[in-house]
């Protein structure tokens, strides 16, 4: 079980967090609260309990690997390197801005990233390398590897998963946020995915089902075995948008920046998610 | 002169093709090579040279000749199966964490997973080597489906990539050596059917750098890949109708020798380039693009006019589809008569 007091802690960071989020993409007037808010929680429990990073040393050759193949929720990944110490807090204000370190999406130019992301599916193919690699160099390090429900809709995602049962890449774990919610929709209208589960169960993965907002869960759910031979997945079950009552579950909400009011608003509301908790 | 030349080069053909067969590990057909077999070969010495040399497959390892390499080093081949998409994002991961990479698949298949190399390998200019074979026409039988013709093209327009496609076995082989050195993406474009030999053991290739095989002074052809040899024939039927005309092997597509393609163009004035590969995009392109620059001056393309061929052996493509010797010859003649 995991330690209540820590739990407390990591759920208070990411719901500051949130509020960072919001601020970053209000200030650069673009970019996507929706999957940012729900893969909030899980980055949080990631980089400040989990990961072995070294931010005064970003390529640390022994670090584990965090890809985030879903690259467009990059607002919420820049927020926890910003306060892992990859960079300047400052730079976040500059997300998406000219001559700006912090991209659209993720690039390899920015310390503490690994995957340049953006186009769906391919995060999935880049972790079966670098998971392959770590094997033969006889690295201990492990790859995270992140993607989306709608992403899930990408073939690449499936030949990856194919691949990583094939060559029993037990030095990989993916996270699916599954916030639902994609672009034009609810993701089971536009392309059900169906019982996630039971698909990556079937492809040969180690499956683990958590609430994906539940730091107790996800705690216990990074820590928990990995089964050898097998790679692991982390079904997070999360609410796009997660934190603002008019984001969740709000497609219109997936890649568009709040005005003024909204703005207010949705920072009222995490505040005083922070001072209930 | 000119007549020397052809029958040294002649000699030392003849010389390259006893070179091979004490190397043992290319099958010879008539005195002809296949570009493929370089790759199996060249892969497995690279990979003896340097434990950090990777190989990828999508389950064509037979017929590109990565199988050679998966004999010898099982533990740093991967057969990816059926599935490019993963084959090209795959062999980022692995580049990413210091490997070297090298991917093969047909070249038509590699296209498939143009947007995951453009956006995980190009973009970050990580070093993979791709490698396609089966390019062209020339590939024969299997039809339509199996004959890239736009591979040069789309690869082309990637930053950070080199497109490199060698006329015969014995440059392939330097070709595959040079790459092996580079650090960065490219795309190395290789046959299945068997072409000339118009290399020897002394030669001397180098990336970036155009290959001189003829010279003349009424025109020139810059030929890449199997057309090297046709537009060496056609320069010969020339030279007997009292043409003069230089044949330069443009294998390094991009980044391509300004240099020598301008110099060639001041010197003839006259220009015919000869690919099996579309019009469109292709060398016939890049030349124009460095010459529209540089150096306008008359010029045809001899190569697939924006049409796809059908099932056939080679030659019979060629002929029928415009790519033979006597195809190169007559955009010579006609170029001349303008």
């Amino acid at each position: 079980m995991a330690d209540l007091h820590l739990a407390k802690e990591l759920q208070r960071k990411a719901n500051q967090f949130r509020k960072e989020i919001l601020e970053v993409i209000y200030t650069a007037k673009a970019g996507h609260p929706g999957g940012s808010l729900s893969e909030i929680d899980v980055l949080t429990a990631l980089y400040f309990h989990k990961l072995k990073v070294r931010a005064a040393e970003p390529e640390w050759a022994d670090r584990d690997r965090f890809v985030l193949s879903k690259g467009h929720a990059s607002p919420g990944y820049y927020v926890v390197l910003a306060a892992k110490g990859f960079f300047a807090h400052e730079e976040l204000l500059k997300f998406r801005k000219i001559n700006s370190m912090l991209q659209g999406h993720p690039e390899l130019s920015t310390p503490g990233v690994d995957f340049a992301g953006g186009s769906l599916g391919q995060g999935m193919a880049f972790s079966i390398g670098l998971a392959l690699a770590g094997k033969l160099d006889n690295k201990e390090y492990i790859v995270y590897v992140m993607i989306g429900d709608g992403e899930s809709q990408e073939g690449v995602v499936w030949e990856a998963s194919m691949a990583a049962a094939h060559f029993k890449l037990d030095n990989l774990v993916a996270i699916l946020d599954k916030n639902q919610v994609q672009q034009t929709g609810k993701t089971k209208d536009v392309m059900d995915l169906g019982d996630a589960a039971s698909k990556w169960k079937a492809f040969g993965w180690h499956v683990i089902e958590i609430d994906g907002h539940d730091m107790h869960q996800i705690l216990d759910a990074l820590d928990a075995k990995r089964v050898q031979g097998k790679p692991t997945i982390i079904i997070a079950n999360t609410i796009k948008g997660k934190g603002v009552s008019f984001m969740e579950l709000n497609h219109k909400f997936h890649g568009k920046a709040p005005n003024e009011e909204e703005y207010k608003k949705a920072i009222a509301e995490i505040d005083s998610l922070i001072t209930e908790s | 002169m000119v007549g020397a030349q052809f029958a040294l080069s002649m000699l030392l053909k003849k010389s390259y093709i006893k070179f091979i067969n004490m190397a043992g590990t290319v099958v010879k057909q008539e005195g002809k090579v296949a570009t493929r077999e370089a790759y199996g070969k060249v892969l497995v010495e690279i990979g003896r040279k340097n434990p950090n040399v990777v190989a990828l497959d999508a389950d064509l390892s037979d017929s590109t000749k990565s199988e050679m390499f998966q004999k010898e080093f099982p533990e740093r081949f991967f057969n990816m199966g059926i599935a490019e998409q993963n084959l090209m994002g795959t062999a980022a991961g692995l580049a990413a964490s210091g490997k070297i990479v090298f991917a093969s698949t047909f070249a038509i298949f590699s296209e498939r997973a143009f947007e995951v190399v453009r956006n995980v390998i190009s973009r970050n200019k990580l070093n993979v080597k791709i490698t396609g074979t089966h390019a062209g026409i020339i590939t024969g039988s299997d039809g339509k489906s199996a004959q890239a013709i736009e591979d040069i093209s789309i690869y082309r327009t990637l930053p950070n990539f080199y497109v490199v496609q060698p006329a015969d076995v014995i440059e392939a082989e330097h070709a595959m050596w040079q790459l092996s050195e580079h650090n960065g993406p490219s795309y190395l474009r290789l046959l299945r059917e068997p072409t000339a030999i118009l290399h020897d053991a002394g030669y001397r290739f180098q990336l970036g750098k155009a290959d001189v095989l003829r010279d003349g002074k009424d025109a020139v052809i810059f030929a890449t890949g199997a057309l090297v040899a046709e537009s060496l024939n056609a320069a010969e039927m020339l030279q007997a109708e009292g043409r003069s005309v230089a044949v330069v092997n443009i294998h390094t597509i991009k980044p391509i020798d300004v240099n020598s393609v301008v110099e060639f163009a001041r010197k003839t004035k006259h220009v015919v380039t000869a690919e099996d590969h579309n019009i469109i995009g292709g060398l016939g392109s890049a030349i124009a693009e460095v010459l529209g620059e540089h150096y306008p001056c008359k010029m045809k393309r001899v190569g697939m006019h924006d049409r796809y061929a059908e099932s056939g052996s080679g030659e019979e493509l060629y002929k029928k589809y415009g790519l033979s010797a006597e195809h190169v010859k007559d955009a010579v003649k006609e170029l001349l008569k303008k």
